[in-house]
């Protein structure tokens, strides 16, 4: 019952609304719409790095390297209704195999997104084989086991010679081929830019084809999945491992940002900084991941500000609490997240048109 | 997509400020009447508990501003949370440097969350100064020569703490017990460097635990187990206050030497229970103000009266807030030494260039100093025994050079 | 052997820790079909506001109950305010919440209170228990406590009036509601339950690990790991999980992985279990009627 996502949690026996039925019907309903908005999203998301500061376009890259690991948890948990609190732990493996490769092997940065990508796709396979067997609650457990040790796994003594331990590694910086034009943020800007548009491409292709319908079919009714021929098992944990690609390679691309990985940078709370985004953003909703990057970036720091606003040094700490009332302001003013008030807007506006 | 419009409008503005920031003169955030000074460090999180040390540096420069300045310039002090988390550093670091254009960092805490920007700000010949970790790796002026670090690294402890072994134990058996990150393992590096071939034959029984763990009394009975009459106890102040009740309730008696992150009397002492912490040794370079042995001592009644007024809400037991004020009066020398130059090459200049700068509460004797080629502002340090009210210092000043 | 022995106990003693955090887990599990994430940070602070009581100079066994009261309203009020509105959102957007309760306690935890460590008195002396410093008389007597609200707990679900409906409400809430049961009570009652059991455990816990804001974050794991491995649907099996686990993982870290590897071994004893027993070593089999 609980993995079911969608379902509201007093009225037990609610038909589970489906999202991504909606979507596909204002899909339909409003295709230019649609279309106009994607295409001045991409020129806007093109232009803005020429008029922005460094700083900012480190943030806005760094937003879509979070939208990025949003998207892929959304594809476990969002469409194939699987409950992750462990996708800190798939970043962090992908980060490090960049910086491995980069560090040890000094590979350049590009030739390491796909192998981070790989080896994250085999790792959460592998974790998603035993997760079969197991449903809501429980696999949100086991996946939070494997984000709480994961640091502990990545510092471990034998093989510190690769991982660099404790001390974690350091990376050089990629730096621009055309300095003249583009400096190195605004290079990495748009080298993530393209891999963040192949990303949405492939999962907006994936959920709408018939993967995606069996991953669907298996979120809102495994037993009738199953019966229909589904199966449930392959599909199961090949969405995990494709969730665990997806995030694999947002955390390849963080390490290539920060240019340094610590086992202390993918603790428990940077999952739960994913799920935020995801909920946030939209649950089943592929744009939604770009609001949720954005939101889990800003808010914290809009946060600290809102706490600095008392003017008094001992209200530092207290910019936590803010992000928590933010939290519940949002989740109270979108409920469905992000999408679902988009399309509660799309809808009424349509009707009155 | 809105958020992104609403970015962009907000910074063509911007972006037509920051056409020219040439370095030519003083530093970006320096007029002639102020100086910015950026800041990280813990305020939440899981080291959120050295928060106070940021805390206690902007109450310091409350009160530099009131007392006019330093050369007629007040300090800006903007300090900004990281969760002890590298990637927000990097963020937060990038943002003080180019959004906030301050004129260098000072006191960012931590080892992690430090390497991630070591490169960066060395890159932007930013001053990176007095980082609030015990790392060695922050004295590196070839490699690194706009980094500095301020207190005894951990290496130097841990090398303390191996010689003093080799001096009066030199048969003994040893355990060791460490934080299992670059803290505690640098401890160990020390320990290595000092005792050679004799770690191996000495330490029977090393222990780690994480900051995580709800309790050490597994390791404890562990360690005691493997028969050492010498315990190595390199722990923050809650782990070691958990060993130091564990270690009486079980029976343990070994000679224990306690790191000087935990040899608070406040911290760690009190919460484990005062009479089981006698005998404990340590080392230490700035004073305990809740040692009597300083009730009267004319500079911490300076701090003291400097507590009340400028930071209230702080906790005058609590140690990290004289480190703060300890490493504040640093700077201030710094600053005060750099004149009217305030450029960021001079600011580097002149924190390379201490010359035995008597530092407020650092304990007697004790003094800052630096040259071109040494980046360690501090390295004196002085050995401890609790004995059950104070902590009683013993043997001569110690000062290990680090190479 | 007294080696062994003492691994033994001193995991009894750590598991004590856990069979308290468990039992709130599983309370919470019943009452609300769900994990609460911000759980731990909730009974820290409650034992904080014992703590303070304690320095106003109120007596140990006064503000145990006073602040096992608070802490029972407190949850309450929690469940009718902040989640009253959103009973019909999505079970993740409460998630959300949990997450948002987590930093507004610890935040304020550590903005009133500050992150040192505080000691908490134990309500027990402090001496050998049987002529043996094996095991601390505190630990014991947590045990104990831990054991007596076992058993109040089975007793209050068994057979009083409110605890039945509780379970009915839990259980199938369209018949409860049909048989006039308040569903919405209920659940708050729950919340108000779980939230107490949590401030017994913070202060039992307290004087074992020392109070400090971030006292709870790796207890939680280990409290899960209890709740897992003896069922979820168990209370008692939940305090047996509890136990289990504090033993095994200290004969483990003593014997075969060191301490280096601790959490892994949590790790893997969950997905361990849940392979091989999904419902827990003492929950019950729920067959899923399509």
């Amino acid at each position: 019952m609980v993995a079911d996502v969608n379902t509201s949690s007093a009225g037990r026996r609610a038909i589970p609304e489906n999202p991504a039925n909606n979507l596909a019907i204002a899909g339909i309903r409003l295709p230019v719409w649609n279309k106009i908005l994607i295409a001045i999203l991409l020129v806007v998301a093109v232009i803005a790095p020429f008029f922005l500061e460094d700083f900012d376009v480190f943030q806005m890259t760094y937003a879509l390297v979070f939208a990025m690991a949003i998207l892929g948890l959304n594809l476990l948990t969002g469409f194939n209704g699987q409950f992750s609190l462990g996708h800190s732990a798939f970043f962090g493996i992908g980060a490090y195999t960049t910086a491995m490769m980069m560090a040890h092997w000094e590979v350049a940065f590009y030739w390491t997104i796909i192998p981070a990508g790989i080896v994250c796709l085999v790792a959460g396979f592998l974790f998603g084989l035993p997760a079969l067997r197991l449903e809501g609650l429980y696999l949100a457990l086991a996946t939070f086991a494997l984000a709480t040790a994961m640091p502990q796994i990545l510092k471990y003594h034998a093989w510190e010679d690769l991982t660099g331990g404790v001390q974690g590694l350091d990376l050089d910086k990629p730096e621009s081929p055309f300095p003249d034009t583009l400096s190195d943020d605004q290079y990495l800007y748009f080298i993530v830019l393209v891999v963040a548009i192949i990303l949405f491409i492939c999962a907006w292709n994936l959920v709408r084809g018939r993967t995606g319908r069996a991953m669907i079919a298996i979120r809102d009714n495994p037993i009738a999945a199953q019966t229909m021929g589904v199966n449930n098992a392959v599909y199961k944990s090949l969405t995990f491992g494709v969730s665990a690609l997806y995030t694999g390679i947002a955390g390849s691309m963080s390490a290539i940002i920060i240019q340094f990985v610590a086992p202390d940078s993918f603790t428990f709370l940077l999952a739960v900084t994913f799920l935020v985004g995801l909920v946030v953003g939209g649950v089943a909703s592929i744009p939604g991941a770009i609001f949720g990057g954005f939101f889990v970036l800003l808010i914290p720091n809009i946060s600290e500000a809102v706490a600095d606003m008392t003017g008094r040094t001992d209200a530092k700490g207290l910019s936590w609490a803010v992000y928590g009332l933010f939290l519940i302001i949002t989740v109270y003013v979108m409920p469905s997240g992000a999408a679902g008030l988009v399309r509660l807007l799309v809808g009424k506006l349509a009707r009155r048109g | 997509m809105t958020k992104l419009r609403k970015i962009a409008i907000a910074t063509t503005t911007a972006a037509t400020f920051f056409a020219g920031t040439a370095m030519a003169g003083n530093a970006p955030g320096v007029t002639d009447t102020e100086i910015m000074i950026g800041n990280t460090t813990a305020y939440s999180g899981p080291a959120s508990v050295y928060g106070t040390i940021a805390k206690s540096i902007s109450a310091c420069w409350d009160w530099v501003n009131e007392t006019g300045g330093i050369n007629g310039r007040k300090i800006k002090w903007v300090s900004l949370d990281d969760a002890y988390s590298p990637p927000k550093t990097k963020e937060q670091i990038r943002k003080l440097v180019e959004r906030e254009k301050v004129a260098f960092t000072f006191q960012t805490l931590g080892t992690p969350t430090n390497s991630a920007v070591h490169k960066y700000m060395n890159k932007k010949k930013v001053p990176h100064l007095f980082v609030a970790t015990g790392a060695t790796k922050w004295g590196q002026p070839k490699t690194f020569p706009w980094t500095m670090g301020w207190q005894p690294n951990y290496q130097t402890v841990g090398a303390i703490f191996g010689n003093y072994i080799l001096q009066n134990y030199p048969n003994g058996k040893v355990a060791v017990m460490y934080q299992n990150d670059d803290y505690g393992k640098d401890y160990v590096i020390g320990m290595k460097r000092a005792m050679g071939d004799k770690y191996a034959m000495q330490v029977v029984k090393e222990e780690t635990y994480e900051v995580t763990d709800p309790t050490i009394d597994s390791q404890i009975v562990s360690l005691k187990n493997s028969g050492a009459d010498v315990f190595v106890n390199i722990s923050i102040p809650k782990f070691a206050a958990q060993a130091i009740k564990k270690m009486y309730a079980i029976g343990w008696k070994p000679a224990h030497l306690l790191n000087d992150v935990a040899a608070s009397i406040s911290s760690t002492y009190k919460p484990a229970g005062i009479e089981k912490a006698k005998g404990i040794i340590s080392v230490d370079f700035y004073k305990d103000p809740n040692d009597p042995e300083w009730k009267d001592d004319p500079d911490t009644n300076a701090w003291r009266a400097w507590m009340d007024k400028y930071y209230p809400g702080g906790d005058k037991a609590n140690k990290m807030n004289a480190y703060g004020y300890a490493v504040c009066h640093t700077m201030m020398a710094v600053l005060k030494n750099a004149g009217d130059d305030l450029s960021r090459e001079n600011i580097m200049k002149q924190a390379a260039s201490l010359h035995e700068v008597a530092i407020p509460m650092l304990l007697p004797g004790m003094y800052a100093d630096t040259s071109p080629t040494d980046f360690y502002p501090l390295e004196q340090m002085q050995m401890t025994r609790f004995d059950g009210t104070r902590s009683v210092r013993f043997g001569p000043l110690i000062s290990a050079e680090t190479e | 052997m007294e080696y062994f022995l003492q691994q033994t106990l001193s995991g009894l003693a750590n598991g004590a820790i856990y069979a308290c955090v468990a039992l709130a887990v599983v309370m919470i599990y019943q009452a609300i079909d769900h994990f609460n994430f911000a759980q731990g940070e909730m009974a820290m602070f409650s034992t904080f506001i014992a703590w303070q009581m304690m320095q106003w100079g109120m007596p140990f066994w006064l503000v145990f109950p006073v602040c096992v009261v608070i802490s029972f309203a407190g949850g309450v009020v929690i469940e009718r305010v902040i989640f009253g509105p959103i009973h019909n959102a999505p079970v993740l957007s409460h998630v959300i919440v949990f997450i948002a309760l987590f930093s507004i306690f610890n935040s304020l935890a550590g903005f009133i209170w500050e992150f040192t460590i505080k000691p908490f008195p134990s309500p027990f002396p402090e001496k050998d228990v049987l002529g043996t410093n094996l095991i601390a008389m505190h630990e014991l007597g947590m045990i104990g406590i831990t054991l007596v609200m076992l058993v109040m707990i089975y007793l209050f679900f068994r057979f009083t009036p409110i605890g039945l409906a509780m379970r009915a409400a839990a259980a199938n809430p369209v018949s409860a509601r049909l048989v006039g049961i308040s569903v919405k009570w209920m659940l708050s009652l729950g919340w108000g339950l779980a939230a107490a059991i949590g401030a017994v455990a913070g202060m039992l816990i307290a004087p074992m690990v020392y109070l400090e804001p971030n006292m709870m974050l790796g207890i939680l794991l280990y409290g899960f790991a209890g709740a897992v491995v003896g069922g979820l649907t168990s209370p008692g099996g939940a305090v047996a999980g509890g136990f289990l686990v504090g033993v095994a993982e200290n004969l483990a870290g003593a014997y075969v992985i060191g301490s280096e590897l601790k959490l892994t071994f949590a790790l893997v004893l969950i997905v361990g279990v849940l392979l091989l027993r999904p419902a827990g070593l003492f929950g019950r089999v729920v067959v899923n009627r399509v």
